[in-house]
This record gives C-alpha cells, sequence and structure tokens, in this order.
C-alpha cells in the first residue's frame, strides 16, 4: 500500500467506524483501534492515540449540540469529570508499561464486555437513597425531551458510586483509546437515577476532557503519529456526523446484530493476537 | 433546598457549545489542510509502498516542540500543520474547562470553581506526565 493508499483507507475505515458507532450509540474508538492494529498494521499503541483523538473530536461535536439542546448536566457532568480525568492520567500513564500484547488482551475484554452489555436486556434501575453530596452541589436536573413533548426533572443519587465508576471509565479511556461511555452510562442510569438521554449527553460532555488528558499524555511521549491521527479524526467526526443524520428510521435490530458481530470478531481476534 | 439548578447559565451554555464547535471545525479544517500539503508538496509522505512502513513505524516519532511547530507552519510543512491541528483538537475541551471556571467565579460558586479548576490542573499535569512517562 503507498502512503496515499494507506490515508484513504484510514480515512474510509474511520468514516464506517464513526458511522456505525454512532448509529448504535457507540463512540468510534472501540471500531478504529481493532481496524488500526489488525487490518492496517499500525502498533497498538500508536493505534491508541490516534483513536483518543477522534474520540475528542466526536464527543466535543455531539457535545456541542447537546449543550445548546440543554439536554447535558453540567453540573454533574464536571463533578464526574474530576474522577474521569484522573482516571484517563492512569491509564496513559500506565499505557507505557503494558506491552502490546496485554494492551489486546485488556482490549479484548473490553470489546466482549460491549458486545454484552448491546445484547443484554436492559437492566432494572435500583431504588433511589437520599445523597447529600448531590444535594449540597445542586447536581438534580431536568431538561425539555422533545419526544415526550416535556420537561423532564430528575433527582441524582450515589455521586459517590458515580465518581468511582468514573474514574474506572476514564482509566479504560486512556489505557485504550475509546471514550469510556458504555461503562459510565449504564451506572448513571440504573444506580444514579438519571434519565438515559441525560446520561447520553453528560457522559458524552466529560469524554471530551478525558480524551483530552490522555491525548495530551500520548502526545507528549510521542505517540500520536501525524500520518495516521490526521485522517481517523476527519474519518470518524465526519461518519458520526453522517449517522446522527440517518438516525431517524435506522435504529433497527440489524444493524445492531450486525455491529455486535464486528466487535465479537474483533475481540476474538485480539485475543489471539495478545496470546501470539 | 434550593431548587435543581441544571446550568451556570445560558449565556455559559451558548459560550460552551460555540467554543467546541469552532474549535472541532477548525482543527479539523488544519488537519486536512496538513495531510494535503504533506501531499502535495516535496518531501512529504513519498508514494512508495515501502513509505508506509517508515510513516507508521517505531521511527515515526517527530520533534514535539514549539520551535519546529512554528518552524514547519511558516514552510507550511504538512507535518507541522497536522500536529498544529492535533493540538487545537487537544485545546478545544481545555478551553472549554477555562471558560466554566471564569463563568462560575462570576457566579461565586466556590465549589465549583474548586472543582473546574481541578480538573485544569489535571489537565495541564497531563501535558507534564506525557514528557516523564
Amino acid at each position: 500500500m503507498t502512503p496515499l493508499g494507506f490515508t484513504l483507507a484510514a480515512f474510509g475505515v474511520s468514516c464506517l467506524a464513526g458511522l456505525l458507532g454512532s448509529l448504535v450509540g457507540v463512540g468510534g474508538g472501540i471500531i478504529v483501534v481493532p481496524a488500526l492494529s489488525l487490518l492496517m498494521g499500525v502498533g497498538i499503541q500508536k493505534a491508541i492515540a490516534a483513536s483518543i483523538v477522534s474520540v475528542i473530536a466526536t464527543s466535543s461535536g455531539a457535545a456541542a449540540t447537546y449543550v445548546s439542546q440543554r439536554i447535558t448536566n453540567m453540573r454533574l457532568g464536571m463533578v464526574l469529570e474530576l474522577a474521569t480525568v484522573a482516571g484517563a492520567l492512569t491509564g496513559a500513564y500506565l499505557a507505557a508499561f503494558v506491552p502490546g500484547r496485554g494492551l489486546f488482551l485488556i482490549f479484548a475484554l473490553v470489546l466482549t464486555y460491549t458486545a454484552w452489555s448491546m445484547m443484554r436486556p436492559a437492566g432494572r434501575s435500583i431504588d433511589p437513597v437520599p445523597d447529600p453530596l448531590a444535594d449540597r452541589l445542586r447536581l438534580h436536573g431536568s431538561f425539555f425531551d422533545r419526544s415526550l413533548g416535556l420537561e423532564v426533572s430528575y433527582r441524582v443519587f450515589r455521586t459517590r458510586l458515580g465518581l468511582a465508576v468514573s474514574y474506572v471509565a476514564g482509566v479504560a479511556s486512556g489505557l485504550l483509546g475509546i471514550g469510556g461511555g458504555v461503562f459510565k452510562v449504564p451506572v448513571m442510569n440504573l444506580a444514579m437515577g438519571i434519565p438515559i438521554k441525560a446520561c447520553t449527553a453528560t457522559s458524552n460532555f466529560m469524554i471530551g476532557v478525558t480524551a483530552a488528558a490522555s491525548a495530551a499524555v500520548y502526545f507528549m511521549r510521542g505517540e500520536v503519529i501525524p500520518f495516521v491521527a490526521a485522517p481517523v479524526a476527519v474519518g470518524v467526526l465526519l461518519g458520526a456526523r453522517t449517522g446522527a443524520r440517518l438516525l431517524g428510521g435506522m435504529r433497527s435490530g440489524t444493524i445492531r446484530t450486525a455491529f455486535v458481530a464486528v466487535l465479537a470478531v474483533s475481540a476474538l481476534k485480539m485475543f489471539m493476537e495478545g496470546l501470539k | 433546598m434550593r431548587p435543581a439548578a441544571q446550568d451556570p447559565g445560558a449565556g455559559t451554555e451558548r459560550a460552551i457549545s460555540r467554543i467546541l464547535r469552532a474549535g472541532v471545525t477548525a482543527s479539523l479544517v488544519t488537519l486536512t489542510a496538513g495531510t494535503l500539503l504533506s501531499f502535495l508538496r516535496g518531501a512529504g509522505y513519498g508514494s512508495r509502498p515501502a513509505d508506509v512502513a517508515g510513516l507508521i513505524g517505531p521511527a515515526g516519532s517527530f520533534p514535539r516542540t514549539a520551535s519546529w511547530i512554528l518552524g514547519g507552519l511558516l514552510r507550511l510543512d504538512g507535518a507541522a500543520v497536522i500536529v498544529a491541528g492535533l493540538l487545537l483538537l487537544i485545546a478545544t475541551p481545555v478551553l472549554r474547562v477555562a471558560v466554566s471556571i471564569a463563568s462560575f467565579a462570576r457566579e461565586r460558586d466556590r465549589a465549583f470553581v474548586a472543582i473546574t479548576s481541578a480538573v485544569l490542573c489535571l489537565l495541564l499535569l497531563s501535558l507534564a506526565l506525557g514528557r516523564a512517562g
């Protein structure tokens, strides 16, 4: 493959990853890293570094829309991102000491978890408990739900648990070059009592800052290669935007099943790569 | 108990939304321009299949000093333009945090000034950490 061929292929694969990801509601990173490392011959660390940069672009682009629609709970996001950013620093720092094979194995586990979380039935929410911390910081929120046509108010519970899970999501983000929403959103929704739309918007809001912290570490370490990172960032963003426009009637079970199949195959190949 | 306060204010929301949108757009344009420059100008990416290995290989690292980036930008060096685009992208959420600090300070919300300042400190630490790690 010539440099031009590589650039076009990386751009195409990233477009597709962003498109599919936004259609099924996950970030592009979970597909970009396997695609770059398994199909395009990019070292896993450099694939992760290119992916984390693209995560900043997609999440900031989407966050701009959610914030202006007032769906994002910015106060909650700013509290929880303290933990995601600390986690991202931990993860990105650790990534320098984990050998490539280890990264393949950890990534394969996260892929498996993501595939499973997409197939499992919706979980049941845990009973609300008083949360003085959420009261004191005034984290409770409300937003206008367009599809319901009414204002939805909610109270936030278990802020401490949210901080702990956010830290873990941050570590995964920094270590693997993904957004980490797949870890945060279920807990925010089921345990913290936040409606799913506000969860997605708020998780997305935090991911930009989280990914920026990781990207800075990778950048200063010299892992972010301009040749790879540029087509990936542009591709994932354009793909995700197209996906968001198509979203109207396309959230069908077929796409979801196909996506889970892609995740499962990637997980298997990454396991094999890690055990080589 | 005071009523639930969702946001630091509509003006801040607008500002944050604009910063995010403008930062992403500017960086994407820069990244695209840098990639085109790398292909169109002199000692860019090359055109042989063997060149790819050099570009993505272990030696694919590049100097990350301000003088290299500024010098490269003046020469319209593709790689330096891409690096400027990457830095613009990384700076976008950082700027969002800085704007939030200012808005909480205006509202005299001490707890949130402290929280957002801590996030900003962590972000600045990340730059230092990468150099050390």
